[in-house]
């Protein structure tokens, strides 16, 4: 396994060294007049020029990769320079992470602990009430965009529980909204594939022969049905941890939380090719070690899975 | 000498046949299941078991007169344009916001163009879009991911691609794109297949690395079975249900992605209604309670779109089960 993971990472970085390389030369292809804004109109060939080379976008291209490598290789993230001009990166990056962590972790603790209870509920009741109820909540959730309920959220909830409509860090009453709607949609997904895994599961002789050999229901639930059904959501578990420090477009907007969400769409608008790189290298990074830790887990939790080759496998 | 007994023996086989022995026989289950026989066909039973389930049957109907209707709409008499928009005779202004009544059936948004037409134009693209994405979705989705997780040579160099494509933020390829090629609806729809595939395929990987190492493809493989022959046969199959209710959301969840996108300000231009864009529309004005029926409208036609695939995926997937076959 050592060996095997040790391979695979060192794959990982001539990935993400493709990654970079690919992103940044997609950036360089963008519309020039994009990096002015809304100041393209005032500014004449001369300063617009001006400005292009003192960012550095008038060097020849090799030149400008080699020297974005160098600055990674270094640990250094560079400055920003149209977001918040001249500030370095990381700075922007240390303020924003805590909030979107937070608010994302306790959102996947919350959705991962209520979705995969709830769809072992719902597997157990299979077509009785508790099913009905759980599969009438997935439904709507699935159904209503995930931008609308939240603005109804926002609108009503805040109204009836008298709780604050906007997000302020010393106030913690202010933290319950924005971290309970954002685990709505993780709560049904989990609650879904739980109950469907589940049912897959319950179908199989090896129940049958649980229950005929005279194991009390329970023991077969948690031991036998839980640990099979729970594997393939073992893969996404550590991507789904990690990808929390991205936040949440929605969420953050409406309760104007500073928080990592939208930045990048944000940057990527507003062509600042600095902050682009450095988060698609974190993004990046956090994928590959999401899905690397992803397999891992899977094969623990399922020793029968085999990620090595071994002798006669295709 | 053998001639002649070959000849005897033809004439004495002339002189049994008779016309009955030429006319069909009907077909007896029973019987046929004594020699051995079944017309077991898997996915007659799954329809079978799939048409008992009343809601799933209904959502389905629904469905297709939905599809139906969005296509006959404009033909139909007395509709209006969904990009016109309409003035009022009395102030020669815009009709701006004008309440439902019977000539507006679900009103007019704010530049005046009449909600009704906008919102079934704005079904027929965005069911468009998701269909074209899912099918995509689909087809490429399982292809690579089960090659992805069987062939464990295949493992390394698809997992290395599927890191950079799912990690090229899709934001920079919509924007380029639009800017190469103008925004439109094909455009959106490239951007959305490049991606797409790759949740389906890393899904269909997962499900097929847990079960290609059981012993029934292990004995497969010492059978020499063909790698293709154990996909189809021996993984697929056993993938049936999930496979299928993951493929009833990918419809919807194309829709939801269209609205995310619109959101970013990625999406289609104005002047192509979609629900992604009336939603976005209507999100603006949600602040004025007697406006918010320009977003609930569009939300409600999504909304039965979503559960209508939702269900039909659940009881799809529960019929896909042969354990629960008659």
């Amino acid at each position: 396994m050592l060996r095997y993971s040790l391979k695979r990472l060192a794959q990982s970085m001539v990935t993400l060294f493709i990654i970079i390389t690919v992103v940044f030369l997609l950036l360089r292809l963008m519309p020039e007049e994009g990096y002015f804004g809304q100041a393209y109109e005032k500014l004449d060939e001369a300063q617009r020029e001006a400005i292009l080379t003192s960012m550095g976008l008038r060097d020849p291209i090799h030149i400008q990769l080699l020297k974005f490598y160098k600055s990674i290789l270094s640990g250094d993230l560079g400055t920003s320079m149209i977001y918040r001009p001249k500030v370095p990166i990381a700075e922007i990056l240390r303020a924003k992470i805590p909030y979107s962590l937070y608010f994302g972790l306790t959102a996947v603790l919350i959705s991962l602990v209520a979705g995969v209870s709830l769809g072992i509920i719902m597997a157990k009741s299979k077509s009785k009430i508790w099913d009905k109820l759980g599969t009438g909540y997935i439904v709507f959730i699935n159904a209503v965009p995930a931008a609308v309920y939240y603005l109804f959220i926002q609108l009503y909830v805040t109204d009836i529980l008298k709780l604050p409509i906007l997000f302020k860090p010393d106030n913690p009453s202010s933290w319950i909204l924005p971290a309970i709607s954002m685990s709505l949609g993780g709560t049904a997904s989990y609650a879904m594939w739980m109950r469907r895994y589940m049912v897959d599961e319950l179908n199989k002789d090896y129940v049958r022969l649980a229950k005929a050999k005279g194991l009390k229901s329970k023991a077969i639930m948690v031991r036998h049905v839980f640990r099979n059904a729970f594997v393939p959501m073992a893969q996404y578990l550590p991507s789904t941890l990690l990808y929390t420090i991205s936040g949440s477009i929605y969420i953050e907007s409406l309760y104007s939380i500073p928080g990592m969400g939208g930045l990048l769409v944000d940057v990527i608008q507003r062509q600042d090719n600095t902050v682009v790189q450095a988060l698609v290298l974190i993004y990046s990074s956090i994928g590959i070690i999401g899905l690397f830790l992803g397999d891992i887990l899977m094969a623990l939790f399922d020793p029968r899975i085999n990620l090595q080759k071994k002798g006669g496998a295709r | 000498m053998g001639n002649k007994k070959i000849n005897q023996l033809a004439d004495g086989i002339t002189e049994e046949l008779t016309e009955e022995l030429f006319e069909f026989a009907e077909f007896d289950e029973e019987e046929a299941q004594r020699a051995g026989y079944s017309n077991y066909s898997y996915w007659r039973s799954t329809w079978q078991v799939f048409i008992q389930n009343r809601v799933a049957l209904f959502c389905l109907i629904l469905v297709s007169l939905l599809v139906v209707f969005t296509i006959i709409q404009p033909y139909l008499p007395n509709q209006k344009l969904p990009t016109k928009i309409y003035i009022d005779e009395k102030t020669n202004m815009q009709l701006r916001n004008h309440p439902p009544d019977s000539e507006f059936w679900f009103g007019t948004n704010s530049i005046g163009q009449d909600l009704w037409s906008r919102i079934w134009s704005g079904t027929r693209t965005s069911l468009f879009i998701g269909l074209v994405v899912a099918i995509w979705e689909a087809v490429a989705g399982i292809a690579i991911g089960s090659l992805w997780g069987y062939v464990r040579v295949l493992d390394r160099p698809i997992t290395e691609i599927y890191n950079v494509l799912d990690n090229i933020p899709v934001t920079i390829v919509l924007i380029l794109m639009t800017y190469i090629l103008r925004p439109s609806l094909s455009t959106i729809i490239m951007a959305m297949c490049i991606t797409g595939w790759l949740g389906m395929a890393r899904f269909v990987r997962n499900l097929i690395v847990i079960i290609r190492d059981r012993e029934y493809n292990l004995a497969s493989r010492c059978l020499g079975t063909p790698t293709r022959r154990i996909i189809t046969r021996n993984l697929l199959p056993y993938l049936v249900s999930v496979i299928m209710l993951r493929m009833a959301l990918a419809i919807p969840a194309a829709i939801g992605y269209e609205v995310f996108l619109t959101y970013i300000g990625l999406g289609l231009p104005v002047s192509i209604p979609s629900l992604g864009n009336l939603i976005n529309e209507g999100r603006a004005l949600m602040m004025v309670p007697s406006l918010r029926y320009q977003l609930i409208f569009p939300a409600v036609v999504l909304s039965v779109i979503t559960i209508s695939f939702y269900v039909m995926g659940n009881a799809f997937a529960d019929a896909a089960d042969p354990r629960n076959h008659v």
